[in-house]
């Protein structure tokens, strides 16, 4: 294997920028936007160069693994390392950096009230997540995840309350509220997981290897289960523990909003198909008819609660909650193909989202910051290039065949529904609403006659349609040719099924008289 | 009773044919599909700098698919009949466990003359775009979206595999949902467009279960592996399958109960009508059952459901456009009724696959025609809809007027126009299942005969009661030419296909083909049916081409004022489905906002109301922290000493 | 002599500095009534190091008077200070750090 430190390169790329960036004199904003970009960029460039060495068909569970003890005393070590599912990840983490860095290069602009702050600090912090994010998802050694884990709450907490929208104050403080009250649970339960560890092989570790080996009874892996899971439902989130999503992206930029429910919140979802499945797998089967349960909720909860929302920024919080129910669905009916769709589902997910965000913004950047949709109407003939961009996004995330989330969405349904018939079923209802909401939204602001107070609005320009291009080509390109993320998703969650012992179910007609597929 | 036709089903089922290697020029199957698409991608992506030569970019492409089409004619005619059946794979297109979907296509007897309909019949209402669009700004994007139909629809009717087909299944209708808002500046345009995609969106999910269905059943979705295994699998199954086939079928093709949207979507240009909702799109659930056809020959029950949703579908349409006074949604009605008839035919099973492929392809040429001419009416009218103002146009629009009376010979079943050789043998059919299916064909072939009738005597007989400023004038040359070429498809067709074409023996390989007894003989069949259709015919001359037509409607019967809102369709789904919905989703907010969020925000306030009353002890008397202070080390104390004693 | 002695003369010591400290205003009379506290503490910690034989609780005696000696200092400073500003000693009356 080659020697270079891959992830940590590209954790320290950006964190070494945004020391630059910060340092940059307040009076040079411009130079501050290009110097984040150029970083985002190379960082982009270091994940790509690392993508093509990574190796499908290797039966490591993580490549670029590095490690290097880092509080002995406990079992602590910095370790990283990526299978297929992190690496995906990374890439969406560093895809979507520049692309928000590019779209919100005046976003902060002019923004003096009382409290908020410069814009170099806007995306120094942008510079700082991007760390955490990629840290996130390649740390293998659980004490690290958990320190990029609570450590990312830190730029986004600013990121919102100091460059936010009038209610910014309440929305930063909710996110963070909730946020630690997850936090403190995983932190109990791995606490309590390295005690366990400690018991079954005498010396204790958070090394994720070591962890996904043990066997731990099932009264304790319950409990544990819960700590982790809890965190990660509300990062992810999911129902009922979602409110602090529309208050946090209502309130934040669209670059803000992007990061935190593209890539962000997809450490919920990442956590539980990395961490509680292969871990507590014996909890993971107990709980999962609660688990599907949810998301059922949400899927059809956040999905109606979209329907006759005013504030687009709100429906578009919701309509995230609703497919993260398809996510989680995904993850729970323990099929090859519903971890791999829940998988597919997130990078489609994070495209998407960026798309609606990023595009919604540019409009509302064009109406003074109003994300009512009454203010809007008729757009389509003021400035076509952004509504057919919207119109796209909006075909993105109701998953129209051809496009990415097409893939994630029906490789989803065809799992849950391979497992749990009329879950599947059930499900599948919810796309109808999911075209109700979203073709509402078009309708409502793109069509008709042209709202007073829109005249002479300005088409898309050069930069927000380079922000938008790289988003919408990935999204096509990846729903008619999806085999170069399926080609290293699918050994992971191969490997992942062996881990927790999961066989799908057998195809009714070869083995009608066999049994059913086994959890177990 | 119903179900008598039921033994010969069986019988009729085709061999599967065995695939042969794509060479020559079957080779470029995928430059059909990907010549429209391209075409579309250089038209909407290229921006203004296409505006001139893009609308004849949008022409050439779909031509060029055209002449593909009709070299693999000629290609598939030279070879033997079981070597007709062409795949090729492009590459893996989702895989993850034992699944696993191609990018591939399969051309067969079958999507070749899908594929010779979309192109050839897309070719003449692109031309005949390029004179009916020609003042619009938008020019441009309405080719590009047409090419983005033509592609989309190539694609479903190429795929070889039904995960492939969703594909295009929802391409068609996107296309569909962007060209009935193409004038979108109207809100009703754009709720009609929004309307459409939502219901079709509920076929859709019809069709993603039934995908998954069969994956769970048979490991694959691919079309081969399918039809080879239907045989063993169980009838239940089967006739889920197949229900939630016509769930989608209902959906795409504007049937019973998801009809609403079609008469709506008459929003769209005029040339969009022709193709899409009425030529090919709307026919492609006729296209999925028929495709098909190794499930609903082993599952009767969901074939019987087929029969019935297109008999109803049959006479909805048929009231419906006898009473409307807008000429294209009279054709939309007209349009519903004619495909009912294909998905009653291929609810037959083997005895009305073919059929109903049959009367897909002259009604696909005679309703374009017929919209095509319309549009041309409405174009020399200033785009007035409403046949009350038309009247005595036959001399000012003569080209138009004679294609319009060559698709309505062809429609209403005359001999020997391509409409009656097409519907009567549906009619036979029928006939040989049930007396009772046959029927209601021969009757609703009566009505059909009333308000076509009543439409050309509305529009091009009787007094002109035009406008004041309107001054009627034919058609530019580049629409009308394709108009003449339809009105000839319209005559000769029907013949072409059975007596040269051998239509029966062309498709048999795929869809199967068998004859049964019927009661009455063919002959008497032709008879009852010309009379029938003669007796509407007539009394659908005398009401509107000998009378007088009041300008404004009159109030009619309780059927035609149900007719005129659409059979209450809309009601029906405003008070179902769209009203709960919205109040469930108010609900929800409220919901969301006071209990979910009350929850979380209500132990916030807990919390800081708590605190703020702790600490009110901080007086600041230093004393009493002292005191405070000493009580708790005695506390402490006092526990520890407790728990030493006991 | 027993050392049980010390021990006893140490709690009475540190309840009657407890008591000081509670029930006087005078800042000088209640530093004065710490000390007294912090002495029985010392004086208990050389007692039980007696009893136990070793030499802990000298040693911490020996924290303990660098403690109270850092104490003073400090202590002392701020009665100062407070009785420049407000002409009193009562420890009552400086009440602003509330709430």
């Amino acid at each position: 294997m080659n020697t270079f430190p891959w992830l940590t390169a590209l954790g320290v790329l950006p964190l070494v920028g945004s020391i630059i960036v910060a340092l940059l004199p307040k009076s040079r904003p411009s130079l501050a936007k290009q110097l984040a970009l150029l970083i985002a960029l190379a960082t982009l460039g270091l994940t790509i160069a690392m993508a093509l060495q990574f190796d499908g068909g290797s039966a490591e569970p993580f490549q670029f693994t590095e490690s290097y003890s880092w509080i002995p005393a406990f079992g602590i070590s910095y370790s990283v390392g990526v299978d297929g599912i992190g690496l995906v990840l990374v890439a969406l983490a560093a895809t979507l950096v520049p692309v928000v860095i590019l779209a919100g290069w005046n976003d902060v602009e002019g923004d003096s009230s009382k409290g908020s702050g410069s814009v170099k600090g806007y995306f120094a912090l942008i510079l700082v997540l991007e760390t955490l994010m990629i840290g996130v998802f390649s740390a293998t050694d659980l004490f690290l995840f958990y320190v990029f884990f609570e450590a990312m709450l830190i730029p986004v907490y600013f990121m919102i309350g100091r460059f936010g929208g009038p209610q910014r104050a309440y929305a930063a403080v909710k996110f963070l509220l909730y946020s630690l009250v997850g936090g403190l649970l995983m932190l109990a339960a791995l606490i309590g997981l390295y005690v366990v560890s400690a018991n079954l092989t005498g010396t204790g570790t958070f090394d994720y290897l070591s962890l996904v080996g043990l066997d731990i009874d099932p009264m304790t892996q319950r409990l544990l289960f819960a700590g982790f899971f809890i965190a990660f439902a509300i990062k992810a989130p999911l129902w009922p523990f979602h409110t602090w999503l529309p208050d946090a992206a209502a309130q934040s930029k669209p670059g803000t909003a992007v990061l935190l429910i593209g890539v962000l919140d997809k450490v919920g979802t990442f956590g539980m198909i990395r961490y509680c499945l292969p871990i507590f797998p014996a909890a993971s089967v107990w709980y999962a008819p609660v688990i599907i349960a949810m998301a059922l909720i949400g899927i059809f909860y956040g999905a109606f609660v979209a329907l006759s929302q005013q504030d687009m920024k709100r429906l578009f919080a919701y309509s995230s909650m609703s497919h993260f129910g398809f996510i989680a669905l995904g993850i729970f009916v323990f099929t090859t193909i519903g971890e791999s769709g829940s998988v597919v589902y997130m990078v489609a997910h994070g495209l998407s989202t960026a798309a609606l965000f990023l595009t919604a913004g540019f409009l509302m950047q064009r109406r003074g910051g109003s994300s009512m949709l009454g203010d809007y109407s008729g757009v389509n003939k003021a400035a076509p290039v952004l509504a057919g961009f919207f119109l796209f996004a909006a075909l993105s995330s109701l998953a129209l065949p051809g496009l990415v989330s097409f893939v994630g969405e029906f490789m989803v349904l065809l799992g849950a529904f391979q497992r749990y018939m009329f879950v599947g079923a059930l499900a599948t209802l919810g796309i109808v609403i999911t075209a109700a909401y979203v073709l509402r939204v078009y309708q409502k602001s793109m069509t008709g006659p042209l709202a007073s107070g829109l005249e002479g609005m300005a088409d898309l320009k050069g930069r927000e349609i380079a922000a938008l291009v790289p988003i919408a080509l990935l999204t096509l390109v990846l729903g008619v040719f999806p085999a170069p993320i399926l080609n290293v998703i699918n050994p992971a969650v191969n490997q992942l099924m062996t881990t927790i012992g999961a066989t799908d179910p057998p195809t009714t007609l070869t083995t009608s008289t066999s049994a059913e597929g086994t959890l177990q | 009773m119903i179900n008598a036709g039921a033994v010969v089903w069986a019988e009729g089922a085709p061999v599967l044919q065995e695939v042969m290697p794509a060479t020559g020029v079957f080779s470029l199957i995928w430059l059909l599909i990907a010549l429209p698409l391209f075409g579309a991608a250089v038209l909407l992506l290229g921006g203004r700098h296409t505006n001139k030569w893009g609308p004849y970019l949008g022409v050439l492409t779909v031509f060029g698919s055209a002449v593909i089409a009709v070299l693999m004619l000629l290609g598939l005619m030279a070879r033997g009949a079981e070597e007709r059946s062409i795949g090729q794979s492009l590459f893996t297109w989702v895989f993850a466990g034992r699944f696993e979907v191609n990018m591939a296509f399969q051309l067969d007897q079958l999507s070749l003359v899908f594929v010779l309909l979309i192109t050839i019949v897309g070719t003449l209402i692109h031309i005949y775009s390029l004179g009916y669009m020609s003042h619009d700004p938008d020019k441009r994007k309405f080719f590009g979206y047409l090419n983005l139909f033509v592609g989309a629809m190539l694609l479903l009717v190429l795929a070889n595999n039904y995960l492939l087909l969703y594909v295009g299944w929802e391409g068609v209708g996107l296309a569909s949902y962007l060209l009935i808002g193409f004038w979108q500046i109207k809100p009703t345009a754009a709720a009609a467009a929004k309307k459409a995609f939502i219901i079709n969106r509920v076929g859709d999910v019809g069709l993603s279960i039934a995908i998954m269905v069969i994956f769970v059943t048979f490991g694959s979705v691919t079309f081969s592996d399918v039809f080879g295994q239907a045989g063993s699998a169980n009838e239940g199954t089967l006739t889920a399958i197949g229900l939630l086939l016509l769930l989608a079928a209902a959906g795409k093709s504007a049937q019973f109960p998801l009809q609403a949207w079609l008469l709506d979507a008459m929003e769209g240009p005029t040339p969009v009508s022709a193709l899409i909702h009425a030529a090919t799109m709307v026919t492609a659930g006729v296209y999925l059952i028929a495709r098909s056809n190794a499930i609903y020959d082993r599952a009767v029950w969901a074939a019987t459901a087929v029969v019935v949703v297109g008999l109803i579908t049959i006479f909805m349409g048929a009231i419906i456009g006898s009473a409307k006074d807008d000429i294209k949604k009279s054709l939309a009605g007209s349009t519903m009724s004619q495909i009912g008839y294909m998905i009653m035919a291929v609810g037959l099973g083997p005895i009305g696959y073919v059929f109903a492929i049959f009367h897909l392809l002259t009604h696909g040429v005679f309703k374009a025609g017929l919209f095509l001419g319309a549009g041309s009416v409405m174009h020399g009218m200033k785009d007035q809809v409403n046949m009350r103002r038309y009247g005595a146009l036959r001399a000012a629009m003569v080209v138009t007027f004679v294609t319009f009376m060559a698709g309505y010979l062809a429609i209403i079943g005359i001999p020997p126009f391509s409409g009656f050789w097409s519907k009567d043998e549906i009619i036979h059919a029928a006939f040989e299942r049930s007396p009772i299916i046959g029927g209601l064909a021969i009757l609703a072939a009566g009505i059909t005969g009333f308000y076509m009738t009543r439409m050309v005597a509305m529009t091009f007989f009787g007094k002109a009661r035009w406008e004041d400023d309107v001054h009627p004038h034919e058609s530019p040359a580049v629409m009308t030419i394709p108009l003449i070429i339809l009105a000839i498809g319209s005559t000769f067709l029907g013949m072409a296909l059975l007596f040269w074409g051998n239509i029966e023996t062309w498709l048999e390989p795929v869809v199967g083909f068998a004859t049964a007894k019927s009661p009455i003989s063919t002959t008497t069949t032709i008879a009852l049916s010309l009379a029938f259709v003669i007796v509407g015919a007539v009394i659908g001359w005398i009401s509107y081409a000998r009378r007088e037509v009041p300008i404004v409607a009159p109030r009619g019967s309780w059927l035609t004022r149900a007719a005129r809102q659409d059979l209450y369709g809309d009601a029906v789904n405003e008070s179902l489905v769209v009203r709960p919905s919205f109040l469930l989703s108010r609900v929800l907010i409220w919901f969301d906002s006071r209990v979910v969020d009350g929850i979380v925000n209500g132990s916030a306030a807990i919390v800081g109301g708590s605190s703020g009353r702790l600490r009110r002890y901080q007086s600041g008397f230093a004393r009493s922290y002292a005191l405070s202070m000493v009580g708790g080390a005695v506390f402490v104390l006092l526990a520890l000493v407790l728990v030493r004693l006991s | 002599m027993n050392p049980s002695n010390y021990v006893i003369l140490s709690a009475v010591l540190f309840t009657i500095g407890a008591v000081g400290v509670l029930v006087r205003r005078n800042a000088i009379i209640v530093f004065m009534c710490v000390e007294l506290m912090l002495n029985a503490a010392n004086l208990a910690f050389v007692a039980f190091a007696r009893m136990n034989g070793n030499l802990d609780g000298q040693v911490v005696a020996f924290f303990v008077m660098v403690v109270a000696a850092s104490e003073v200092v400090v202590g002392l400073a701020i009665i100062v200070t407070i009785f420049r500003t407000r002409r009193s000693a009562s420890i009552d009356e400086p009440n602003l750090l509330k709430y």
